[in-house]
């Protein structure tokens, strides 16, 4: 694996220590960590801070009956929460997203493929499937846009991304990324509206592809 | 046990009971001294009393459960539980599960390390201290952004939060990481 490079920025990830990033960036940034050392050990500094104000915050007393309560309850049986671990190219949180089950692909045209995790109104979180040497389908994204490299690699005017990168657009990059000739180049693609695939599909097309 | 318990902090020896132990006792005292910490801090975020404690008994249950989970060579009991309250806070609260990093497990059998145990806990030491030095307001701010109430385009927007170069003092548990990471990917 060659060193990854593109890293998530330090005020997106205390947002995600906290909590406050929406859903859809929040897979993209658990899939880079899990990945990424750095991060990592980034996304646990901002943990101890965490910890600090939580053991200097002021206390406020608990109910009488609570930790009776609550011991009584250690020995009850605990639902078995499902662990999803990494499978192949695809890091834990990414097959969580996929409930343990490989990718649904759907064909875009052009060998450009989709297999949407999940997506609402608040945006959305899917893994794109894009040949060697072909364009990422020309889009705009209303505002941030995070793509995490899995498999094969990209470029864009920004750079080169290869697996573990992560880039981070705001919605002033107007950006080509292109997948690099050999592999293709797999990646989870998160944004807070639905991309705009502007060339490839034409726009009275897009909610047919949900696009 | 071979680290001297006597200079490593009551909360993570306590910790460590619960974990490789299910000592009831030591898990009683977590409790007392994280469960009213725990209630403050949500509350800070507008939860009503009883529904921070439902939140708090959930966190606390948490504890107990995933106790094996815990590493004091990466973390300090405090970090570790400020996680799994924030997780469980939004779990229940917004009713969908949060997405997670594949969790590192420690060597089972290996050694526990005093030395790096006590670096992360000077480094959350000196972490504690520098927050203790902030402008009221400033804490405020810092508070607000830690307990998900500030978007993270308002987290990069505050210039004058110091929440940077207070960070960037914990350096050791980066330097510990990397180390361990690299023994098990190479
Ligand atoms: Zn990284």
């Amino acid at each position: 694996m060659t060193a990854i490079t593109h890293h998530i920025p330090d005020d997106i990830l205390a947002a995600y220590a906290a909590g406050s990033l929406p859903h859809h960036y929040a897979v993209a940034v658990a899939s880079h960590v899990s990945l990424c050392t750095q991060c990592r050990a980034s996304l646990e500094a901002h943990q101890t801070m965490g910890g600090a104000l939580l053991e200097t915050t002021e206390a406020v007393a608990v109910s009488g009956n609570m930790k009776a309560d609550l011991l009584a309850q250690l020995d009850a049986p605990a639902k078995p929460e499902p662990v999803y671990s990494r499978r192949g190219i695809y890091p834990g949180p990414v097959v969580a997203a996929l409930k343990g089950q490989g990718p649904a692909w759907k064909s875009l045209g052009m060998g450009v493929r989709q297999s949407i995790l999940s997506q609402d109104k608040h945006g959305s979180v899917r893994l794109l499937y894009i040949p060697g040497g072909q364009a990422v389908p020309d889009h705009g994204h209303n505002g941030l846009e995070m793509t995490l490299v899995l498999q094969g690699s990209f470029s864009d005017e920004t750079g080169r991304f290869g697996v573990g990168d992560i880039e981070i657009a705001n919605e002033d990059l107007e950006h080509t990324p292109i997948a690099d000739p050999g592999d293709p180049c797999i990646c989870l693609a998160a944004t807070d509206a639905p991309l705009r695939f502007n060339a490839l599909v034409p726009r009275l097309l897009q909610p047919l592809f949900r696009i | 046990m071979s680290h001297n318990k006597s200079e490593i902090s009551e909360q993570t020896v306590l910790m460590i009971a619960v974990r490789d132990n299910q000592d009831r006792e030591a898990f009683g005292a977590l409790f007392d001294h994280f469960a009213p910490r725990l209630k403050g801090f949500i509350m800070r975020t507008g939860c009503s009393a009883p529904q921070a404690e439902e939140i708090v008994q959930d966190v606390m249950l948490t504890v107990w459960r995933k106790a094996s989970m815990f590493d004091p060579h990466r973390a300090q009991v405090s970090a570790w539980i400020y996680q799994i309250a924030r997780n469980r806070h939004i779990d229940i609260v917004r009713k969908e599960s949060r997405p997670v990093p594949e969790e590192l497990a420690e060597d089972p059998g290996a050694e526990p390390d005093a030395s790096q145990i006590l670096a992360v806990e000077q480094e959350a030491g000196k972490l504690k201290a520098a927050l203790s030095s902030l402008r009221p307001e400033q804490r405020d701010m810092i508070e607000k952004a830690y307990l998900g109430e500030l978007t993270h385009q308002e987290i990069s927007d505050q210039t004058g939060l110091p929440l940077g170069t207070i960070k960037s003092r914990i350096r050791l548990g980066l330097e510990r990481l990397r180390h361990e990471l690299k023994g098990l990917r190479e």
